[in-house]
């Protein structure tokens, strides 16, 4: 596998790192009174936006998967505006199994709509940039042995570990340790941007390390 | 209660709260209260069917000094006290559904025994409150009519006991209650509510100190036997914990109060000496000690007639010394007394674990093609080792049971039935030896294929394989045994999004193999062939029962329905979630079902459970034969008529029926028709069995075992439970129809599942870790009174219908539905049993080695009692299974 790809796919998850980071401590010198526990929904709506926000910056200057074919603006366009749709609708279906997960239905709906915003943006934005809202790329990335790109691969890592972080995260809220991080959705989230942010990090090893049997597997 | 608010605002008396330890059931409360002990947590299960008290107690002690004692109330008392009592009159507990006759039984004893002077101490023990709370919870109506019943009982006592004070030494009224209730009604765990009991003293000698009401001060149910001993001038009773209370002698002379400490004292000290081997070193003690030395300066200076404030300020200071001692005593006797019998916990932690471990062995053998289980009995048994064992095993046993003074359970049996554990124990560990050998010799050369086993697994299995463990470990922690509940909804959920991720692989790599290479494609081909098939087949089956439209509709969107079957699951879980809200944090939260139960909603109530009745038909009916059918419906419509009858539900046709009764012929009617069901099913098998028809007969024989199973437990559940067996039935549906038959599992990963939806449903249906939430009244259904096994029987099915209906649905799909090998039914027994036998063996280590841990009786034991039933009832299906599956082996070979 070429490695300069492999360095490439390394700059750009150290600043998708680089993002979280930012929203844990910018927000802090522009509002006052915010910490993550205790003003938890506009830390999950920062964290979201900068997430987004250096996503599509990798999109634009490392162009993951170029296209072949030039396309004109009206389809830029058209492209940006199904883009915004798969995003919403992967929000709305991050929100419909976190309820159908047992979050409560009524209440503190806010919440739990932020934390599938926040889940969406660490996976679906990022597929989204990487590969475009096609639905049939997306089929062939997330089935078994379907990656055909380092940048697939790590899409395919950052997901699976997102998803298990914050579904880690779920155990410890039903417990009675009284712990201010136990509420709703705090645990979850956190256990997702660590799910994200530790396979960010792990990632480019892991490809590195199996760069041979990956290889092969292209063939 | 307006009297006794009055009573303890005017000041005559002291309030308050006694604090019983779990479990919170009557009988080991009124031991704590008589002879101020904490009683092992075995007492719940006996607490059902009680023996004579042995130990000193207060009322032997009263006995022993002559005191006439009357006793009316609850009968409990009588079997645990059956001499002690001159005059009695007992009240059976068991029937629970009656609040007024037992209550009424004690009173028309009070107006003439109030006017005899023939009695010492009075003992009333009033039901109906508890009963009340029982059947419709802590915010029923009835239950402050009840309260003020209770304030009149209390008011004429103490006006007579008033009157008789005049010409005696003044009396005492003690008002307690042995347990409290728990927001649903019920008790037995150890939540506030549950444990804290209101406790009033009343007695024209205390002091008047009528002023604003205060907190009333935080006792244990212990103290209350050496207070009353002390005031009665009896001894303590020998193996009491209690220190006394100390606000009731308040206005005593300092020397009094002195002697009672010392008193109390001394008990405890005694006490510390039998239980603890260093209890000299004990921090109690030592103060004991000291205080009792200034106690002695004390009497010296008093006696010399010294008045000085030298006097009470060095009496103040003993008491107070006396007060720490006792505190620390009191404390450091409550961790002594928990006592293990560790030797015979040893022996039935190695037996568990020696199975565990042979099952687990046998893995490649009971689940290859052959489905073999055969252990090699005669070489093991038959070596020098296995003789060894056991002779090294009698030798310890003799060592053992020699040298402690300790009771323990495994010394006390008969020395023939302890040889042959031994013998079963050394027979065990010579097995898994020689299986290990084997294992060894046949592992090195197979060591890459099990690797590469390793590889085919997929998500799904590994999902299985992870959450079953994890549960295992999350139960060494107590907080997530007493939000188990949660754990296995979040893993049912969990296991619904992986099918339906193995459901979208399944319909869009079908996609893309028609576009890519000639392999995928003719695997492709291959499965969309099998698919087609199935539906095929299916469509048959509903074209024979006449239902084309909806065959045709399923037909053309068979893939949408598919793709969206987990997702219907899961909301069905989700429905079900509130339904009852369970667990220990959150089981205060307002729930659906008690909205339901409530009063006011008798209507919704009455739509519902007739709703789920017909569905409850329709969707076992299809596979049963004519006869079960009809059985089916008058069940069903009789258990609408008992519910109606037990003032449940409404009939339709008359609005306002007020009389209620036990509905005992209607529930009889319905159990004539469970046992006609069961018996026609039972045939059908036998039949098919002896005279070797098709397998037909046997499919319909255990689906109608199955639905038998699920009309009593239509009859015997609480009346908003009915949805969860529907749900359970339409879960059960759409994972056979939709499910296992498209993604083609193996047995091993069918019985998982059911295991998994088995134990959630065992949550769904309201039940927890504690043992407040067991549903007693099932067991008085159809019954005039308490007949013991019938009772038993009935509460434990209903307990744990959720698991059995899902292991005997395992049982019917997988000897009837499937047709892709003979060895499904073994596979499905095996898996089961190793998957029951590792929670449990993993379990009692865990117990054995957090024997001393702070929750080890609230939380940890009533789990382990819960498991252990479970597990009998497993062992029962695992035979049942077993039957079916020999009847199968011997068709096939015959």
């Amino acid at each position: 596998m070429d490695e300069t790809e492999i360095r490439r796919l390394a700059v750009g998850h150290v600043l998708s790192i680089l993002a979280v980071v930012f929203s844990l401590f910018v927000p802090p010198l522009l509002l006052d009174e915010f910490s993550i526990l205790g003003t938890h929904l506009t830390w999950l709506c920062f964290c979201s936006v900068c997430v987004i926000a250096v996503n599509i910056l990798l999109l634009v200057t490392f162009k993951p998967n170029p296209s072949t074919k030039r396309s004109s603006l009206s389809s830029k366009v058209n492209k940006l505006y199904r883009s915004c749709l798969y995003f919403f609708a992967s929000c709305l279906l991050f929100h419909g199994i976190i309820v159908l997960y047992g979050a409560p239905l009524v209440e503190s709906v806010g919440e739990t709509f932020l934390f599938a915003v926040l889940l969406s943006s660490f996976t679906t934005s990022r597929s989204l940039c990487f590969l475009g809202p096609n639905f049939h790329a997306w089929v062939r990335v997330f089935s078994k042995d379907g990656a055909m790109s380092v940048w697939d691969h790590s899409l395919q890592i950052t997901t699976i570990c997102t998803v298990v972080g914050a579904w880690l995260g779920a155990f410890p809220i039903p417990l009675d340790w009284d712990r201010p991080w136990q509420v709703w959705p705090i645990s979850c989230s956190l256990g997702a941007s660590f799910g994200y942010i530790a396979s960010l990090l792990l990632a480019p090893f892991w490809i590195y390390w199996n760069r041979k049997r990956l290889t092969y597997k292209r063939r | 209660m307006p009297y006794i608010t009055q009573l303890i605002q005017k000041g005559t008396t002291h309030s308050f709260i006694a604090k019983a330890t779990a479990p919170t059931v009557t009988m080991p409360r009124i031991k704590a209260l008589m002879t101020g002990t904490i009683p092992g947590f075995i007492d719940i299960v006996m607490n059902l069917n009680s023996h004579e008290l042995q130990e000193d107690n207060l009322l032997w002690q009263a006995k022993q000094s002559r005191k006439r004692i009357f006793f009316y109330g609850d009968d409990t008392w009588i079997k645990l006290f059956p001499k002690h009592f001159v005059e009695y009159d007992g009240t059976t507990s068991f029937f629970v559904s009656d609040f007024t006759e037992v209550d009424n039984n004690v009173t028309r004893h009070l107006d003439y025994v109030l006017k005899r002077n023939d009695w010492d101490m009075l003992v009333l023990h009033y039901l109906g409150l508890d009963h009340i709370g029982h059947l419709t919870g802590p915010h029923s109506h009835l239950i402050g009519p009840k309260l003020y019943e209770m304030d009149i009982v209390l008011k004429k006592i103490h006006s007579a006991l008033l009157l008789k004070d005049e010409d005696s030494a003044p009396n005492l009224i003690v008002v307690c209650g042995d347990h409290g209730m728990s927001e649903v009604g019920s008790h037995g765990g150890s939540s506030d509510e549950e444990v804290q009991t209101p406790l009033v003293l009343i007695s024209s000698a205390f002091q008047n100190k009528a002023g604003p009401f205060t907190v009333p001060e935080m006792i244990q149910q212990t103290d209350l036997a050496p207070t009353l001993a002390l005031g009665l001038g009896l001894p303590i009773s020998r193996s009491s914990l209690g220190k006394f209370i100390t606000a009731v002698v308040e206005q005593k002379t300092m020397r009094e109060q002195l002697r009672f400490f010392h008193l109390n004292g001394h008990q405890l000290c005694m006490l510390l000496k039998e239980n603890l081997e260093t209890y000299e070193k004990d921090d109690g003690l030592e103060q004991f000690k000291k205080a009792e030395k200034q106690h002695g300066n004390w009497i010296k200076l008093y006696l010399e007639g010294n008045t000085s404030e030298v006097l009470t300020n060095l009496g103040r200071k003993v008491l107070k010394q006396y007060l720490e001692a006792l505190i620390k005593l009191s404390s450091s006797l409550s961790k002594q007394v928990a006592e293990y019998d560790i030797y015979s916990m040893t022996v039935g932690a190695i037996i568990t674990l020696e199975i565990f471990f042979l099952l687990l062995l046998s893995v490649p053998n009971a689940l290859s093609n052959k489905a073999e289980f055969d252990l090699p009995l005669a070489t093991p048994l038959f070596s020098l080792f296995f003789y060894l064992t056991c002779l090294l095993l009698a030798a310890v046993h003799v060592i053992v049971c020699t040298s402690t003074e300790n009771a323990c359970f495994f010394c006390s049996m008969s020395w023939l039935l302890a040889m042959g554990i031994m013998v079963l124990i050394s027979a065990l560990l010579c097995i898994i030896l020689s299986l290990l050998g084997k294992m060894v010799l046949q592992l090195k050369p197979s060591n890459e294929v099990t690797h590469s086993s390793m590889q085919t697994w997929s998500e799904l299995d590994i999902l299985l394989l992870v959450g079953t463990l994890g549960h295992v470990i999350s139960m060494g922690a107590s907080s997530f045994i007493e939000e188990e509940h949660q754990t296995w909804y979040f893993l049912v959920s969990t296991l619904c999004l992986a099918l339906s991720q193995e459901m979208c692989r399944k319909y869009f790599l079908i996609k893309k193999g028609n576009l890519s290479g000639s392999a995928a494609f003719s695997e492709a081909e291959e499965e969309y062939a099998y698919v087609n098939e199935i539906y095929d087949a299916h469509k048959k089956e509903l074209q024979e029962e006449k239902l084309p439209i909806l065959s045709r509709f399923i037909k053309s969107n068979e893939k949408w329905i598919a793709l969206s079957s987990p997702g219907l699951i899961l909301i069905c879980c989700r429905l079900l979630r509130p339904l009852n809200q369970t667990g220990v944090q959150w089981i205060h939260r307002p729930d659906f079902g008690h909205w339901l139960t409530s009063s006011e909603h008798k209507a919704e109530l009455s739509f519902l459970v007739a709703v789920c009745l017909i569905m409850i038909f329709i969707l076992i009916q299809g596979k049963c034969s004519l006869v079960s059918k009809v059985a089916l419906m008058f069940g069903l419509l009789g258990i609408y008529c008992y519910r109606a009858a037990i003032g449940h539900v409404l009939y339709p046709w008359q609005q306002n029926t007020n009389e209620i009764t036990k509905g005992i012929t209607e529930a009889r009617f319905v159990y004539i028709f469970v046992l006609g069901i069961l018996v026609t099913g039972i045939k059908d098998l036998l039949t098919s069995h002896f005279l070797n028809t098709n397998s037909k007969a046997k499919a319909v024989g255990l689906w109608e075992i199955y639905s038998g199973l699920i009309l009593l437990a239509a009859l015997l559940f609480r009346p908003h439970n009915l949805v969860v067996l529907v749900f359970c039935l339409i879960i059960q549906l759409i994972l056979t129809t939709f499910i296992w038959k498209i993604l083609k599992f193996d047995a091993a990963e069918i019985a998982i599942m059911h295991y998994w939806f088995g134990q959630a449903f065992f949550f769904f249906q309201g039940n927890s870790n504690t043992i407040s939430t067991v549903d007693i009244s099932a067991g008085f259904v159809g019954l005039d009174n308490y007949v013991e096994y019938p009772a038993i029987f009935l509460t434990i099915f209903v307990t744990y219908s959720g698991p059995l209906l899902w292991t005997m649905h395992m049982l019917y799909y997988l000897s009837a539905e499937t047709n892709w090998n003979s060895t499904a039914v073994a596979h499905g027994c095996y898996c089961y049993a190793i998957i029951r036998s590792l929670p449990v063996t993993v379990y009692i280590l865990l117990v054995t080695a957090l024997r001393y841990h702070l929750f080890i009786w609230s939380v940890f034991s009533p789990k382990l009692l819960y498991e252990v039933i479970h597990h009998v009832i497993s062992a029962i299906v695992c035979a049942l299974f077993i039957a079916v599956d020999k009847n199968q082996l011997t068709k096939s070979e015959g």
